[in-house]
This record gives C-alpha cells, sequence and structure tokens, in this order.
C-alpha cells in the first residue's frame, strides 16, 4: 500500500516533468515567450473565470438550500434576538458577495487583453470613491448599533430572582451545583479539592479537617521517612531532594487551608461555610426551569474550557481563577422540541468550546428544559450536599490527637453524589 | 523632498563596485549572504519546506476528521505505530498537528514567508537602494528565522509530542506540562522557536523601515512609491510594534512554566494536586496575546494586498484605482489593527462594556477594506487583462478577500459572536480571508518576481492548472466549514461523533477532506514548477511583464549593489499604464516626464 502511494506520487511528478518538457520543447520551436499570453490562452482564462464564477456561486447556493437551517429555533429569549440579528447580517453580506464577486469575475471576463485595444487611463475618482467609503459606513453603522442593542440585552445584570446555578469545568466534564432552599452557595476552594469525595473543594469546617488530617498524616510519614533515611542513608541525593521538595509542599498546602477566612454572603448574610450544606451537586445533567431567568456562574478547576449551548445561543468561558456569568431565559422546553423536530432522542447539550486536553472532543453535559413544576420536582429529589436526615445523628469522630487550631463541630457524613 | 543624498548613493556604489567584479566565496555568496536578493531566496526556499510540512499535517489531520477512526496506511507510514496506532490518528497527535499546522502557517509561511521574501526582494530594488540598510541585521534576521524553523519542526519529534494547546497557546493549558503532554517539552520548543522568530522579525522589521525612509532613490518619493512599498512599510511598523508584545507574553509564559511565577495561573487543581501559584489572570495573556495577534493578521494580509496590487494594475495595463484611497486604507487598517484584539475575547469573561468598544473599532475596518476591494474592482473595469499566473492568483486574492472579509462582519459583532465564537465558522473566515487571501498574495508574488528572483521564467500552463485547482479546492475546504461551523461545532475537536444534533452537516467533512487532500497534492504541480524552473526555465527577460517599476531596471543577472552603473532617477509614479499621453501600454518609473506631461 504505502508502495503503491509512493509510486503513484513518483510516476505523477515524473509525467509532470515529461509534460513540461514537451511543452518547452515546442515552445522553444514556436520561438513563443513564457511571457506573451497568447490570445487563446487569455481567452480561455476569461471563459474559465466566467465558468468558475457560475459553479461558484452554483455551489454556493446549494450549501446554502441545503444547509442553510443551521439549528433549530434559538430556545431562549435572546437567542431568538441573536437569531434575527444574524439572518439580517446574513443577508446583507450574502447581497455584497455576490455583488462584489459577480463584479470582480465578469470584469476579468469581459476584458481579457486584446491587441487592438488599449485600457482606460483612469487613476481615481472622488465621488466613486466617496460613494463606497460612505455606504459600507453607513451599513456599518446600522450593524453596529443594532448590534450593541441586542449584546447590551444580553449581557445587562441578571434580575434579583433569577435561578443562580454553578456550572464547574474540569478535565474533562462539567459539575453543575444548585445553591438549595437557601439560594446561598456554600464557598468552594481548589485547596480542598478531592476528585473523589470533594469534586467542587466545598468548604465545611469537616473539609477543612479531613483535608489538614490527610496532609498530617502524609507530614508524619514522609518525615519518618526521612529521619530514617538520615540514620541510614540509601536515598540517591536527588530523591532525597525531591521528598524534602514534597514536605515543603504539603506544609504550604496545609498553610492555605489554615488560611481560609469564613465568609458570609453579602446579599443573604449566611456564612458560606454553613450554606453550602443544602447545596445541590449533580453531574450527570442539568435542569433548568423554561421561562424563568436563570443566571450561569462558571468556574474551572484546571485549564480554560467553555460552556457552549449552542441552542440557546449561549456561551462563556471558564477560567480558573475568574469566576464568569452568562443569564439566559430558556423559551421552549425538552420535550416541546422534541416535539418541533420530530426526533424523540433530542436533547440539548453543554458542549466544552475550548480546547483543554485530549478528550475535549467529549466533554459535554445533557440540558434538560422543564416546565418550573417538574423542574422543582427534579430539584427536591436530589441529595443535599449534607444530608438533612443525618444531621443530628452522626457522632463526633474526630481524632482529639490532632494539633489543628480550628474548632470543629460534630462531624456531618458527606453525602455522595453520583 | 523624497530624493535622498545622492552623494551616499554613490558612495555606496563606489564600495560595492568592486565587490561584484570579483568571485564571492560561495559561503558568503549562498549561506552568510547579506546581499537581501539572496536572502530573499533563502527565506522563500525555507518557507516552502515549512509550508510542505504544514500542508502535510493538516492533511493528516483532515483525514481523521473527513474518515474518523478509519485506518490510514499513510498516517503510519509518516507518524509511527506511537502518534498513528493502526493507521488511525490519536486524540493528542491531534492536536498537535492542528498546533504545529497553525503556528507554522501563520508564522513561519506568511509572516517570514512573505514578508521576509517580498520586503528583502522588493524593498531596495523598488525604491532604488543598492540593498538594505544593514546587510549584517538581515543575515541575522534570516538566521533567526532558519534557527526558530528547525526549532519548531524538531519539536514534533520529542517525547509528548510538540504543542497541542492551538496556535495561539492559552495558558493555563500550556503553562502546566500536566495538562497534555503536548504541554512538557513541545510547549517549551515552541515558546523558544517563538522568541527567535520575534527576533527575526524585529531585526528584519527596523530593517525594512529604515531602508524605505531613507534609502529612496532621486524623485523617489513616498507619493511615488508603489503600492508594494507602502503595504511593507505599514506592515514592518505593525510587527515593530506588536511583536515585542508577544515576546513579552511568552517570556511571562516561560517564566510561569519554570520559574514558579504566576503571570496566568490561579486557583489551579490539577492531576490530584492543588497548585500554590495564586494571583495571576489567564485573561492576561490574552490581552497580550492578542495585541500581537490581531496586527498579525494584517501583517500576514497587507504584504499580499501590496503584491496583488501591483500585479492587478500590470496586467490590467490599466493605473491602480485611487492610489491615495489605497494608502489611506493601507494606513487605517494598520491603524485600526491595534484597537480591536479584544474581538477575540467576547466570552472570555472580559467586561461587556469593553466588547462593545471593540464591535465599535473592529467593524469600522470594514471601511477601508470595502474601499480596497472596490478600487480592486475598478482598476479591472475597462482593462485590458493579460492573465499571467500571476494575476489569476491576484484575481483569487480579490474574491477570498471579499468572501472572507464579510464574515468578519458576523464575528465582529459581539452578540453574534457568541453563538459562533471557536466554532468552525471561525475556522472558515480566517482561512479564506487569511490564509487563502495571504497565500494566493504569496505565490502571485512568486510567479511575478521569479524572473527577477532567478532570472528565468516559470512555466505559466503548469501555473494556471495550479491556479484553478487552488481556487477550487480551496473555497471547496473553507466554504462548507461556514455552515458547519453555524450548526454549531467547535473547532479542534477530534472527531463529532458523540453528538448527535452535528450528525448532519457531518457528511459535509469527508467531502471538505477530498478538496484538501486534492489541493494539497495540487501544490506539487507549483513545486515541480519552481523548482524545475530555478534550473531549466526559459531564459528572462529584462522587463518581461512590460512594468513600470525600477526592478526592471536592473539586470537579469543579479549583481551586488542591484545597478552596475549609477541608480536611476525617478520621475513619475508607478502606475503610468496605459497613460494616453504616451505611445506604449507601459511607461517606467525612470522615463522623464515630457514636456507639459502632468506628472504624479
Amino acid at each position: 500500500m504505502k508502495l503503491l502511494i509512493l509510486l503513484v506520487g513518483v510516476l505523477a511528478i515524473i509525467a509532470i516533468a515529461q509534460l513540461t518538457k514537451v511543452y518547452e520543447l515546442t515552445r522553444s520551436m514556436r520561438k513563443t515567450r513564457e511571457e506573451d499570453i497568447s490570445p487563446a490562452d487569455n481567452k480561455l482564462q476569461a471563459n474559465l473565470m466566467l465558468v468558475w464564477m457560475f459553479l461558484f456561486f452554483a455551489g454556493v447556493i446549494y450549501l446554502y438550500s441545503a444547509y442553510g437551517d443551521y439549528l433549530p429555533e434559538a430556545a431562549s429569549v435572546h437567542g431568538a434576538q441573536v437569531d434575527s440579528l444574524m439572518s439580517i447580517n446574513i443577508w446583507m453580506i450574502t447581497i455584497v458577495f455576490f455583488i462584489v464577486n459577480f463584479l470582480l469575475f465578469y470584469f476579468s471576463y469581459k476584458y481579457y487583453f486584446r491587441k487592438d485595444r488599449k485600457a482606460r487611463f483612469f487613476a481615481h475618482d472622488n465621488r466613486l470613491e466617496m460613494i463606497w467609503t460612505l455606504v459600507p459606513g453607513v451599513t456599518m453603522a446600522f450593524i453596529i448599533v443594532y448590534g450593541l442593542i441586542t449584546w447590551n440585552n444580553m449581557t445587562g445584570p441578571a434580575s434579583a430572582d433569577a435561578i443562580q446555578i454553578e456550572v464547574y469545568s474540569k478535565q474533562f466534564g462539567w459539575i453543575v451545583r444548585y445553591p438549595g432552599d437557601n439560594k446561598t452557595f456554600g464557598s468552594a476552594t481548589y485547596n480542598l479539592i478531592d476528585p473523589s469525595t470533594n469534586p467542587l473543594g466545598m468548604v465545611t469546617r469537616e473539609n477543612i479537617q479531613e483535608k489538614v488530617d490527610a496532609i498530617d498524616e502524609q507530614i508524619e510519614s514522609l518525615k519518618k521517612e526521612i529521619e530514617a533515611n538520615a540514620k541510614l542513608p540509601i536515598w540517591p541525593d536527588s530523591y532525597l531532594e525531591s521528598q524534602q521538595e514534597k514536605l515543603y509542599r504539603l506544609s504550604r498546602d496545609k498553610q492555605r487551608i489554615l488560611d481560609l477566612n469564613e465568609t458570609k454572603n453579602p446579599t443573604t448574610g449566611l456564612s458560606e461555610w454553613e450554606a453550602g450544606a443544602d447545596d445541590k451537586i449533580i453531574n450527570t445533567e442539568m435542569h433548568v426551569p423554561v421561562g424563568k431567568e436563570v443566571e450561569f456562574i462558571f468556574r474551572s478547576q484546571d485549564v480554560i474550557h467553555s460552556a457552549y449551548m449552542p441552542h440557546f445561543r449561549a456561551q462563556m468561558n471558564t477560567v480558573p481563577g475568574v469566576p464568569t456569568r452568562f443569564k439566559m431565559t430558556p423559551t421552549i422546553t425538552t420535550a416541546e422540541m422534541r416535539n418541533k423536530l420530530g426526533n424523540d432522542e433530542f436533547d440539548y447539550i453543554l458542549l466544552c468550546n475550548k480546547v483543554c486536553g485530549v478528550s475535549h472532543y467529549n466533554m459535554k453535559i445533557k440540558v434538560i428544559v422543564e416546565d418550573e413544576k417538574d423542574y422543582i420536582a427534579w430539584l427536591e429529589k436530589q441529595k443535599t450536599y449534607v444530608a438533612p436526615a443525618e444531621k443530628e445523628e452522626s457522632s463526633p469522630t474526630t481524632d482529639s490527637t490532632t494539633v489543628t487550631t480550628i474548632v470543629v463541630p460534630n462531624n456531618k457524613v458527606v453525602a455522595e453524589n453520583k | 523632498m523624497g530624493a535622498t543624498a545622492e552623494h551616499n548613493h554613490a558612495h555606496g556604489h563606489d564600495s560595492h563596485g568592486h565587490a561584484h567584479h570579483h568571485e564571492e566565496s560561495f559561503v558568503s555568496k549562498y549561506i552568510f549572504s547579506q546581499d537581501h536578493k539572496m536572502i530573499s531566496k533563502q527565506f522563500l526556499i525555507t518557507a516552502i519546506f515549512m509550508g510542505i510540512i504544514a500542508v502535510m499535517l493538516s492533511i493528516f489531520f483532515r483525514l481523521q476528521l473527513g474518515w474518523p477512526g478509519e485506518s490510514f496506511g499513510i498516517l503510519n507510514f509518516f507518524l509511527g505505530d506511537k502518534w498513528a496506532p493502526d493507521g488511525v490518528l490519536n486524540g493528542n497527535a491531534y492536536l498537535a498537528m492542528v498546533t504545529i499546522h497553525g503556528t507554522i502557517m501563520v508564522f513561519f509561511v506568511l509572516t517570514g514567508g512573505l514578508s521576509g521574501t517580498f520586503a528583502n526582494l522588493l524593498i531596495p530594488l523598488q525604491i532604488g537602494a543598492r540593498d538594505m540598510a544593514s546587510g549584517f541585521l538581515n543575515m541575522l534576521s534570516f538566521w533567526f528565522f532558519l534557527a526558530s524553523s528547525i526549532i519548531m519542526v524538531a519539536s514534533l519529534f520529542v517525547e509528548g509530542g510538540a504543542a497541542s494547546g492551538g496556535w495561539t497557546v492559552y495558558p493555563p493549558l500550556s503553562a502546566l506540562p500536566q495538562a497534555m503532554p503536548g504541554s512538557g517539552t513541545g510547549m517549551t520548543l515552541w515558546l523558544l522557536s517563538m522568541v527567535l522568530f520575534v527576533a527575526s522579525s524585529l531585526l528584519g522589521g527596523l530593517n525594512y523601515i529604515v531602508t524605505i525612509v531613507n534609502l529612496r532613490t532621486k524623485g523617489m518619493k513616498m507619493t511615488r512609491m508603489p503600492l508594494t512599498m507602502w503595504a511593507l512599510l505599514v506592515t514592518a511598523i505593525l510587527g515593530v510594534l506588536s511583536f515585542p508584545v508577544l515576546v513579552s507574553a511568552v517570556v511571562l509564559l516561560l517564566m510561569d512554566r519554570g520559574f514558579g511565577t504566576a503571570f496566568y495561573l490561579s486557583d489551579i487543581f490539577i492531576e490530584g494536586q492543588a497548585l500554590d501559584v495564586t494571583g495571576g489572570s489567564p485573561l492576561l495573556y490574552q490581552h497580550l496575546f492578542w495585541f500581537l495577534g490581531h496586527p498579525e493578521v494584517y501583517i500576514v494580509l497587507l504584504p499580499a494586498l501590496g503584491i496583488s496590487s501591483e500585479v492587478i494594475s500590470t496586467n490590467a495595463r490599466k493605473p491602480i484605482f485611487g492610489y491615495k484611497a489605497m494608502v489611506g486604507s493601507i494606513l487605517a487598517i494598520g491603524f485600526l489593527s491595534f484597537i480591536v484584539w479584544g474581538h477575540h475575547m467576547y466570552v472570555t469573561g472580559m467586561n461587556p462594556f469593553i466588547g462593545s468598544v471593540f464591535v465599535f473599532t473592529t467593524l469600522l475596518i470594514a471601511i477601508p477594506s470595502a474601499v480596497k476591494a472596490f478600487n480592486y474592482i475598478t482598476t479591472l473595469w475597462q482593462g485590458n487583462i493579460r492573465f499571467t499566473p500571476a494575476m489569476l492568483f491576484s484575481i483569487g486574492l480579490v474574491s477570498t478577500f471579499v468572501t472572507g472579509g464579510l464574515t468578519g462582519i458576523i464575528l465582529a459583532d459581539s452578540a453574534l459572536d457568541v453563538n459562533v465564537h471557536d466554532t468552525y465558522f471561525v475556522v472558515a473566515h480566517f482561512h479564506i480571508v487569511m490564509g487563502m487571501s495571504a497565500i494566493f498574495g504569496m505565490l502571485a508574488g512568486v510567479y511575478h518576481w521569479f524572473p527577477k528572483m532567478f532570472g528565468r521564467m516559470m512555466n505559466t500552463k503548469l501555473g494556471y492548472a495550479h491556479f484553478w485547482l487552488t481556487l477550487i479546492c480551496g473555497y471547496g475546504v473553507f466554504f462548507p466549514m461556514h455552515f458547519v461551523g453555524m450548526a454549531g461545532a467547535p473547532r479542534r475537536y477530534y472527531s463529532y461523533s458523540e453528538f448527535e444534533f452535528l450528525d448532519w452537516v457531518m457528511d459535509l467533512n469527508p467531502i471538505i477532506s477530498t478538496f484538501a487532500i486534492v489541493g494539497g497534492a495540487a501544490q506539487i504541480l507549483f513545486l515541480f514548477n519552481f523548482f524545475h524552473s530555478i534550473f531549466y526555465g526559459q531564459v528572462s527577460v529584462q522587463n518581461p511583464w512590460g512594468s513600470n517599476t525600477l526592478e526592471w531596471t536592473t539586470p537579469v543577472k543579479h549583481v551586488h549593489g542591484n545597478w552596475p552603473g549609477a541608480i536611476p532617477e525617478v520621475h513619475r509614479w508607478a502606475y503610468d499604464y496605459s497613460n494616453p499621453e504616451h505611445e506604449e501600454d507601459f511607461v517606467p518609473q525612470v522615463v522623464p516626464l515630457k514636456t507639459g506631461e502632468h506628472g504624479h
């Protein structure tokens, strides 16, 4: 197979070489110069310009007709505005596209070289140039104003009763969090993340304690190993160095956790270390109610991702260290959209649209739009971060020997949300 | 005004006068040459090799996109078992291919290759100078370029693969080796290569500016310069002002990678570990990068527009329409290109109000661009068009410039960008407006000035075939991508099989890939024509295209110092084609005005 490809390639080049040779021989026999384009050649190229133009336009028209319905109708309030802005823009640029390409290829065809003719000496014309400065200028002014009105509607502050949903990205998946009945997100920090038990890094006193304990344990065992090695050195220096480096890093990790301060939510006044107990964390799908404004708050664990929901014409990057926001009001439920499309399998989707690593192409989460009633019922069924029923039953299991400055109340059982 | 001290030239000539009598050694003539004509050939040939690599990479990933998961012997043949086990490109290799394809095309082919080749070749020849202001800096510029090219290509061969975060290499992805294999050694090499590349650009750019401003021959007023000179001058200014910002972005990124700083990093948990770094912002990198990145688009495009202005006017046998408006729009585009970088960042979390400012400035660029397009078309109107391959490519350039530029209006509009940002719509847009246009401009330049570079002619018939195949395949690849993108398909996806809502547009992908493969193969025609003609092409006459500009007054066989005698004096602008007051349909710039003739 490889040999065949190679052979075909080599043969093709030899063929070109032979053809060129023949061409050059005939040319030198006729004593023509390369730069003298023969009238026949020139006419052929002119005709090809016209042929190409028709082919090109036919292809473009075919693509418009076959693929012009690029997405189903927008499923959000701002999405509908975006779509009408888009269709006006598309109309305008399509018209200009056809006119300008027509003029270009038609003139190329019409004014091909003829010996008996001289080109018109036409160096400038202020009136013409004024026209094609002003017309695009006015058009742009219209597009700018219309575009910015839409943009301002999209990006203004969310209303006070908007439902807040946190969308959290990581390599490679999405996690959504609902603030629960107290409408306040508990605080979260990357310092407390544990991929299996605490993927968002929720801050509670127990989580802090657990993490500090775990780090202390690691520090202890590492210290013991280093001491043992000091008595009987068996490690190569580089390994010793890396272990000491690790020890140092663990102490910094611990310090950052100890430096965390309890904060109060500015609007509800609740402690953000406690408010998270009723937060609901889900990594399988996101539900949003139809007809209600939703404000997404995006955070990222590792690298930049982008939360892209094409059916809602919504997109926002998720940036580590910089929370971002996007608001929208869904208008069509999943069930309605399935009806419209005649596709029972259809689902809205949130996908990653900023290259983030090897599984970038597969990083998605299903979005379900439903009536508010269904939405509330669904949300009710979801486990809270800290299971309320077990709150009182749990007994103190804190290791009393651990040296820490943190006051730890009764431990709570962490609900696993799978 | 424009006349620069003639005695300087006379002086310069004296010192060179002897130089071209004795034979130069092979090394000083072909390798460490300080002659601008040789350096331009070095740039061109390096860029052609880089272009071959970039096109091959694109064919590799187009195979995966057209027929995902299918086995291709050719992939395994070139990439081996590690990157293409069983002939299927793996995910990391795919991202590396995409990234290096973009990097090589944007920087090495269309910046270094295009500016390096034509600024070096044309600036001294078209303004009437013996050489660049500093031949030595010019030589350094090439050697930095070559070194950075070699490092970039070498990065394809390191363990873990080349940089894979897209050609914009956004941190934290590019800053953290844990994030992907390509962010290891490959990324370090990418950054080092970039630093050298920028050094090359700056050395070149400063030289171009100084030469154009100071070394014009007598009578060569700024307003008499060919548009290529204006385009290359503004390009060089853009480069000198924006490339240092890229270096700063790159150096800060190197420090974040290697020295524990946190310019771009904050609050990161990766590979089971919380990182120490806090307080940086990934958005800072994007601001710095795009402060170069957007002018870069015009660094790529303006030389191509300058070349096509020259080629269209010469071959339409007609003065370029609206010379002053053309110069004005080059200047306007150059200025505006510095205040539009934020349009790459509408959905990054940048303040929406700042976004609206960038909407305004970005859409303003449509105005000078429209002026240019209409002026080209008016130049063709009632012309007497000779279809040389260079002319065909220039006409193709006007088409792609318009077609691709129009979709820019959608992307500039922040409200619309939200839904097409980072989709194939963007890929279609910039490949047409910047990729195809700039490549067409470059190819037009090669066909047009090949006789000047090598003293021989390229084969016209092969040029015709090359043009039509390239035009058809180029549009065949990139036009359908608009629709793929509008349907919501993100770029840089290894496969789209996971998304049911995209299934219906994905039947375009095999078509796109087929066009890409045929279009890539069509470049063999050009390569053959190019290298064959260097040695066996018909020997050129002094002014084969009947052109007005000064470079065609130099002898066909290169001499050091360009003109064997005194540098000619310039009496008129470069566009006296079909001037009714003259018999011939062209009047070279060195022809004195007739008595009573109105000069320009």
